[in-house]
């Protein structure tokens, strides 16, 4: 828990930089382990989302609920109690969890649900005469979806799931309060350790703006490169 | 001393509720307020002012929610010379982050507005700022209603971080009870529950004004 | 044997009987334009021909599959009957040689250079064969409607169903494509035409049907059907369309 700051006279405080500057093969530890969450939560978050979102469109009805139901479930409640539920919880049925792949597991089913929506508006997006053409051509439904589909569907998906991984990125933030070792948490140990809770702070928000704005970066070239104009 | 964890429990945790939305109110209010004046200025045809709302997004955006509450939790005290709540950290740092997402999305309603409006309005001689207040901005209010009431589910999930700077909403709330009772999959599933149901109808709600909207055009 | 046999066709979506005992023979070689009013149910009975709409009664016999039965291989016969649409609906991610060639190579194998050549070889026949590696949105509504004839011709089919499509273009587009369509009949394709262009009805068909409320009102030669109406419903009909 954070301690209460008792200040002075307004500004009356010395900004210290100096004790931050000393750690910072600390800080990059935690961005390895932010970075390792964000990838690995991305992957299997591509993965549930695409699972769901087949079962949305294409699976029969029963399926269709379910994925309908864990969707809303996720979307209506705060992540930090679903990684509470996964860490604190889970073991009273047996499973103990570390740190790290409680919050791999809750930050993947977070994600699977919002993937879910996003893959689904896109495969909807698709005009059923896009389907039609396809199999009046004589392709098999597979292929329709895999020459036809796919690339169409990928396009209109690209930018809000791409927005989604970066909201990820950014979210991750909160393993640290079941202490994992991501950024943030090296952040409060740091605190700790130096007791400057002003400059820790500020310095690591810094530098999640320059891993979200370099991530923006990426997706935006890998669109141009994916779908510039040829 | 741990105890049993019993309905005594869920009314305290249905009490701490109030103080979520209560905490929810009060950031609405408050980036509702920093909202209307980026969005405004985001849609000037002065271009500091756009550049400067612009930033103002951007950055909000790109920092965790956890950051900006630590930021401001540490940095008003430096500020403001004072000894700062939680209360009054919370509602700061929830207003500000609020301000820029509810900004992005009336911004977006704005400029949904087609050209076509503001050139009937300026064809009639009217000014920028007499454009936006009769002719631009009713029916931005329109489009921008299920998108708001969207994020209000966001903002009421997003108050649940609010426990980290100690802040007794439902979920610091949790964390008490389960200290007390050990009882962590019991509390948690309770507290997403109150969650769930103080969100959901949000959602439908949105849901429901949306397609009422879409209808209607 | 018929190359397209209807018989007493019955076609309902939800309580709206859109095809009220349709009976139609098609043989091979023959130009058949379909006209009527939009709701006549000119175009659900084409789409009854290569399956796209299920039929409630009646029987729908297409170069001997019987597409109306429950098994009914509609793939394999999809790759005998080709269909032209309203929209063109190609695909807009593919170039143009992807567009004729995707089905070529991915239902029949065939290679990649030799499905080139087949679609060089279709787009010279609908007078596009320098835009092979353009894209969709970088042609005109008419070149993209070619292009859609190129790609069913590709598959080499029997049978080629059109509908209406030339409607969604510009007046001035519209005579290029109904010259490939001149081109490919006088190379003797059976085709079913559902249109509105009643001088090409004229000229190129060699049976015109008149639908009407779900069945077939009048049915003929082109001149005497066109020119020599027995229906009220018909000389209504044209003369409101050739007014």
């Amino acid at each position: 828990m954070p301690s209460v700051v008792r200040g002075g006279h307004a500004l009356n405080y010395r900004f210290n930089f100096r004790d931050i500057w000393a750690q910072t093969d600390f800080i990059l530890e935690g961005i390895l382990v932010t970075l390792v969450l964000t990838v690995v939560t991305m992957l299997s978050g591509l993965v549930i989302g695409t699972l769901g979102a087949a079962a949305r469109v294409h699976g029969p009805r029963w399926l269709s609920g379910i994925v309908a139901a864990y969707v809303e479930v996720i979307r209506n409640t705060p992540l930090i109690v679903q990684l509470f539920l996964v860490f604190f919880g889970l073991p009273s049925a047996g499973i103990r969890l570390d740190a790290m792949t409680a919050s791999m597991i809750a930050l993947g089913i977070n994600l699977g649900a919002y993937s879910t929506e996003i893959i689904r508006a896109g495969l909807e997006a698709i005009p059923r005469t896009q389907v039609e053409a396809g199999r009046c051509l004589g392709l098999s439904g597979v292929q329709v979806f895999r020459h036809v589909v796919l690339f169409q569907a990928i396009k209109v998906i690209y930018p809000a799931l791409s927005s989604q991984f970066v909201l990820l990125m950014l979210a991750t933030s909160v393993v640290s309060q079941i202490s994992a070792p991501d950024l943030f948490h090296v952040a409060s140990i740091i605190q700790s350790r130096t007791f400057r809770d002003f400059e820790i702070y500020a310095v690591v928000s810094v530098i999640y703006l320059a891993l979200a704005l370099a991530m923006k970066l990426g997706f935006a070239a890998i669109h141009h490169f994916a779908f510039g104009r040829r | 001393m741990i105890r049993e964890f019993a309905a005594i429990d869920v009314y305290y945790l249905l009490l701490a509720a109030r103080w979520t939305l209560a905490l929810t109110a009060l950031a609405f209010v408050g980036g509702g307020l920093f909202g209307i004046v980026v969005a405004l200025m985001r849609v000037s045809p002065f271009l500091p002012l756009r550049a400067l709302g612009a930033t103002y997004v951007n950055v909000v955006q790109g920092i965790p929610l956890l950051g900006w509450l630590f930021v401001f939790f540490f940095g008003l005290p430096i500020l403001a010379g004072v000894q700062v709540s939680s209360w009054v950290a919370a509602t700061v740092a929830f207003s500000f982050y609020a301000g820029a997402f509810l900004g992005e999305i009336w911004r977006g309603c704005l400029q949904a507005i087609p050209r076509q409006q503001w050139e009937a309005g300026a064809a009639l001689g009217l000014g920028f700022g007499e454009q936006l207040r009769h002719v631009i901005v009713p029916q931005a209010v329109r489009v921008a209603i299920p998108p708001t009431v969207g994020f209000l589910v966001q903002l009421i999930k997003n108050t649940s971080l609010g426990a980290v700077i100690g802040f007794v909403e439902l979920t610091r709330e949790g964390q008490l009870t389960n200290a007390a009772t050990y009882r962590p999959f019991t509390v948690y599933i309770a507290v997403a529950a109150i969650y769930f149901a103080m969100c959901f109808p949000l959602t439908q709600l949105s849901r429901r004004l949306e397609r009422r909207l879409r209808v209607a055009r | 044997m018929s190359l397209v046999e209807l018989k007493g066709v019955v076609k309902r979506f939800g309580t709206n009987t859109v095809l009220d005992d349709v009976s139609l023979k098609v043989e091979p070689g023959e130009i058949i334009a379909v006209i009527g009013r939009s709701g006549s149910g000119k175009s659900t009975m084409l789409r009854c021909i290569n399956g796209l709409e299920p039929v409630q009664g009646g029987s729908v016999v297409v170069d001997g599959e019987t597409v109306s039965a429950p098994g009914a291989d509609l793939r394999a016969l999809r790759q005998r009957v080709g269909i032209v649409f309203q929209s063109y609906n190609l695909f807009p991610h593919l170039s143009v040689e992807k567009n004729i060639t995707l089905a070529p190579r991915v239902v029949k194998g065939m290679e990649p250079g030799a499905a080139r050549d087949l679609a060089l070889g279709v787009l010279r026949r609908v007078g596009l064969a320098e835009k092979i590696d353009a894209y969709p949105d970088q042609l005109s509504g008419g070149q993209q409607q070619r292009v859609a004839i190129a790609r069913s011709l590709a598959m080499q089919p029997k049978l080629m169903l059109f509908d209406e499509i030339t409607s969604a273009l510009d007046p001035e587009l519209t005579g290029e494509v109904l010259k490939v369509l001149e081109q490919v009949a006088a190379e003797g394709m059976t085709m079913i035409l559902v249109t509105h262009e009643m001088g090409f009805a004229r000229r190129v068909a060699t049976r015109v049907v008149f639908m009407h409320e779900g069945r077939i009102w009048e049915e003929g030669g082109a001149r005497d059907v066109l020119e020599k109406p027995r229906t009220p419903e018909l000389s209504t009909f044209l003369d409101a369309v050739l007014h």
